[in-house]
């Protein structure tokens, strides 16, 4: 089959999925350095009430992060099986 | 035997150096990704451990009980003068001032941006950061102009005789 640009090469489609899922990391790391440095203020400006909260969000963005890690691997290994 | 099967399986048992090193340039887009989301997902993990620290600490620190102790003598002061001391700890710096006759106000010498020492500027009723040109308010210690965000803690003070006791920190965070 020949490959357009419409129909693109099972190889440029897994690149493709991959960046698509390395900005959503990128994305979600900034919102986890954010909430770092907002607890991080509030902690030093004696704020604690948002101290757990942020943890277990930022606990959850990590969980997300390494989902699409897994994912980028999945493709990977597919990609590069065939 | 199926020889895609085969193919299958030997790419499973396919050492990890394998994986990591590709000899084919087609491949190694894919390496340079895939090494890049583990960066990413390891940056966040440290992103996670530096929140997990700040619980940590917040739960071990808990309230804090401020000792109430002498710091200097009401004579040792002139009108419009300044006095150096350290509390509640060794370590940290404090600023007591005499504006007026019966006028006392104590804070954190630490400039709450990055920590340099400030200095009392009595005839602009300031203190004055020389590190970044924080200025803040000798009234109440609010931020008047600079870097900082927070005003200066507030050291509490009482009068007992010709004594000012410190009896505690305000921090002074429902202004910023």
């Amino acid at each position: 089959m020949q490959h357009t640009p419409e129909h693109p090469s099972p190889q440029r489609r897994g690149l493709t999925a991959i960046d698509g899922a390395l900005a959503l990391i990128a994305i979600l790391l900034i919102v986890q350095m954010w909430l770092l440095t907002a607890t991080l203020e509030g902690f030093l400006a004696e704020h604690r009430e948002g101290i757990l909260p942020a943890a277990v969000i930022s606990g959850v963005l990590l969980v997300a992060c390494f989902g699409l890690y897994r994912f980028v691997r999945g493709v990977d290994r597919e990609v590069r099986r065939r | 035997m199926n020889p895609l099967r085969n193919t299958e399986r030997n790419t499973e048992q396919e050492p990890l150096w394998r994986e990591e090193v590709s000899i084919f340039a087609a491949d190694e887009r894919y390496v340079n990704r895939r090494q890049f989301a583990k960066f990413l997902v390891l940056t966040s993990a440290g992103m996670f451990v530096g929140n997990l620290w700040i619980l940590i600490r917040s739960w071990l620190t808990g309230e804090t009980a401020w000792p109430a102790r002498p710091v200097a003598l009401v004579s040792e002061i002139p009108v419009g003068g300044s006095r150096l001391f350290n509390y509640p700890g060794p370590n940290d710096p404090c600023i007591l001032i005499r504006p007026a006759e019966n006028e006392f106000a104590a804070y954190s010498q630490k400039c709450t941006h990055l920590s340099c020492a400030v200095t009392y500027a009595p005839q602009r009723a300031r203190f004055e950061c020389p590190c970044h040109q924080g200025y803040f308010s000798a009234r109440d210690g609010r931020v008047l102009a600079g870097p900082p965000q927070r005003p200066l803690p507030r050291i509490l003070l009482q009068r007992q005789g010709d004594r000012l006791i410190a009896l505690g920190v305000d921090l002074q965070t429902e202004r910023s």
